[in-house]
């Protein structure tokens, strides 16, 4: 009984649905004034940086007067899945995929092409194998992020004649952003040729509390006299960090100069009080890249396999000025 | 040796071996307590300090283990506990009022007490299995602490005294080593020097020959997962007070399952009936110890779970008398007939 009464309310709703979309004006084959309809299969709403992801494709999509389907799947691939079935069925002009995962996307992702419906990846990749099945994937440079942390650390410590002492704090071990982040930090500071070491590097797992945690056992077990850099992987972690260290009775940012990525308001706002020296961008308002991404795959042309999100950098000169621009 | 020494022997042993290797690593520092800003700090001390909501909770774990049950919400619980203070707090124009910040912590309190009891009725009065009632808040418990902080991570200020829950002293002593301390003592207390503990285990024994002898065996369970929801829920604000903040995604994340191990390591049996307070908070800090183990003897961070897992192990096999008089059979007097070689086939960890 109940079954079949939901049965019911969902085909009614398809129904109320299929007819809102062919009641529009001219349906979903866009308009003749180029403007698009997209769909945007989205992770979820699982992180600040996320909510301020799907505003940015939100509003950059409206400002340039397409249309956008929107599908929040909650973290579930399955659901993903249907969203993108929805998508081709509708014939939408091009699909968007912030994948929950690598794996799986093969059979979807045929139908798409199938279909002859363009597909872009954004943020999130998919496994290497399913690489013709999509346009291109536009999301963040990590390991780039991680030598704009080092090129500064090689500038500001290059007359460090005692050797720049340095503390990490990493991501999630195993995670892409954590090894992508640590691997282009030293990259670049082995090619500048600093003469540094690495006093500690241990995981925080991308959050305050564990940040916190380490840091609070570094100094214990290291103190922080001669220490000259702590380089955290995310705001988070840096935060607990600069927590720890003022707890122990030191000024961070300047008994100890802080690097953090990803640039929340909150880690800005740590930059303007000093505690915080250089904040590399993590960049989630990248709507208007790629509106204009999509709007060159719509006309029919193939960027690059991968394309990087436009990321700042930011120094203690800049942090007041920018801290108003933050979305996150 | 009386039995209840004889469980402890075996964690106590395991826990002295880790603090001397960190001695060996970084010195005498470690153990040896130093005061600062009139604050009780050093290593040490700061592994019992960070290890309080893990305490709390295990606590709380004993308690819901010695019926026979289980909560694997407490991790969400801590979530949405941390979450309704902090809300309610960066709500108001001035967050250093007393008024406030007493009326956030009693109702983040008395919100998780509910949760705590809702799970112990599910269980008690529905008949539902443990795992699965608590399954349920396990994994929509982080959902709702998301609802209550609108998806951000609210962020009290440095100046507001409910920060002093995690990062303050009383008697140069930390606030979360008193609050642990105290819940100890309570439930300790309740459950030793009342009827209550052997109650408890008498339920956790064999609920339908409690009910027969004329045990409220219900009323009991649904108190103990209270009490294990109040934990998880102080467990948060300490966790929130420390930071500051309240992450839903990331608070007390698996720290169902530490607590569980920690009850585990003090000898509690998962079948329910004999539990041991005292050997919880053992395990905790050997729990908390190994964290910091593997930082000061420079394990990269790869290694953290496999040095959990090969401690745990050893905490394991060690308890079990099977295994006991496996590897001592060879030294024994009276062997019969040869008996077989054992050495390849132990792992001596």
């Amino acid at each position: 009984m109940f079954k079949k009464a939901l049965a019911g309310i969902g085909a009614g709703a398809l129904l109320f649905g299929l007819a809102a979309c062919g009641g529009g004006d001219g349906g979903s084959d866009g308009g003749d004034d180029g403007s698009l309809v997209i769909g945007f299969a989205q992770v979820g709403a699982e992180s600040a940086w996320r909510t301020a992801n799907s505003k940015s494709v939100q509003d950059a999509a409206e400002a340039a007067g397409h249309t956008l389907k929107f599908n929040d799947a909650q973290q579930d691939q399955e659901k993903q899945i249907e969203a993108v079935r929805g998508f081709i069925n509708q014939q939408v002009d091009v699909i968007v995929l912030a994948p929950v995962v690598e794996t799986g996307w093969t059979d979807v992702l045929q139908e798409a092409e199938d279909a002859g419906i363009p597909v872009v990846l954004a943020d999130r990749g998919v496994e290497a194998a399913d690489e013709d099945l999509y346009v291109t994937r536009l999301g963040s440079d990590f390991a780039e992020e991680g030598r704009k942390a080092g090129a500064w650390a090689a500038e500001t410590f290059a007359a460090d004649a005692d050797g720049t002492k340095i503390l990490e704090l990493q991501g999630t071990t195993g995670s892409a952003p954590a090894n992508d982040r640590k691997s282009g930090f030293f990259e670049v500071l082995d090619a500048e040729g600093l003469n540094y070491e690495i006093v500690d590097s241990q995981s925080g797992n991308f959050t305050a509390e564990e940040g916190k945690a380490v840091m609070e056992t570094f100094i214990t077990t290291h103190g922080l006299d001669g220490i000259d850099l702590l380089y955290a992987h995310n705001d988070e972690m840096g935060l607990g960090a600069i927590q720890a260290i003022e707890e122990a009775g030191k000024v961070p940012g300047q008994d100890i100069q802080i690097i953090i990525v990803d640039g929340s308001k909150a880690g800005f706002q740590a930059g303007v009080d000093g505690k915080v020296n250089y904040i590399v961008e993590c960049n989630p308002a990248f709507g208007p890249q790629l509106m204009e991404v999509v709007e060159a795959v719509a006309a029919g042309e193939t960027p690059e396999k991968f394309t990087p999100v436009e990321e700042g950098v930011f120094d203690a000169t800049q942090f007041e000025a920018e801290l108003p621009n933050r979305q996150f | 040796m009386n039995p209840y020494a004889k469980r402890l022997m075996w964690p106590v042993l395991i826990l002295v071996a880790l603090i001397v290797v960190n001695i060996a690593a970084t010195g005498i520092d470690f153990i040896v307590p130093s005061v600062n800003d009139g604050r009780l700090g050093g290593a040490f001390v700061n592994i019992l300090r960070r290890s309080a909501p893990l305490m709390l909770i295990a606590l709380g774990m004993t308690l819901v283990i010695a019926t026979k049950g289980i909560d694997l919400s407490v991790g969400a619980v801590y979530a949405i506990g941390a979450a309704i203070a902090c809300q309610m707090i960066i709500g108001q124009e001035d967050q250093s009022a007393a008024g406030l910040i007493f009326s956030a912590v009693a109702l983040a309190l008395i919100v998780t007490a509910v949760i705590g009891a809702w799970n112990g009725t599910m269980v008690a009065y529905f008949g539902i299995q443990p795992i699965v009632a608590t399954l349920i808040l396990m994994i929509a418990g982080r959902g709702i602490a998301q609802l209550i902080t609108g998806g951000q991570i609210p962020k009290v200020q440095d100046s507001s005294p409910f920060t002093q829950i995690g990062r303050g002293e009383i008697l140069t002593i930390p606030v979360p080593i008193w609050i642990a301390a105290l819940v100890f003592v309570a439930i300790a207390l309740l459950t030793r020097k009342t009827a209550l503990g052997l109650l408890l285990e008498s339920v956790g024994g064999n609920p339908e020959a409690s009910r027969l002898a004329g045990i409220r065996s219900k009323g009991i369970t649904v108190l103990v997962y209270l009490v294990c929801g109040l934990c998880a829920g102080l467990a948060g604000l300490i966790g929130a007070a420390n930071l500051g903040s309240a992450d839903a995604n990331n608070g007390g994340l698996w720290i169902e399952l530490d607590a569980i191990l920690a009850v585990v390591i003090g000898g509690t049996a998962l079948l329910g009936g004999r539990f041991y307070l005292l050997g919880t908070v053992i395990g905790v800090v050997i729990i908390g110890t190994l964290d910091d183990t593997i930082i000061n003897v420079g394990l990269s961070s790869q290694w953290q779970f496999t040095a959990k897992a090969i401690v745990v192990f050893a905490v394991a096999l060690l308890q079990s008398s099977e295994f006991r008089g496996w590897i001592l059979k060879p030294f024994k007097p009276k062997p019969e007939i040869a008996a077989p070689a054992p050495a390849e086939e132990v792992p001596a960890k």
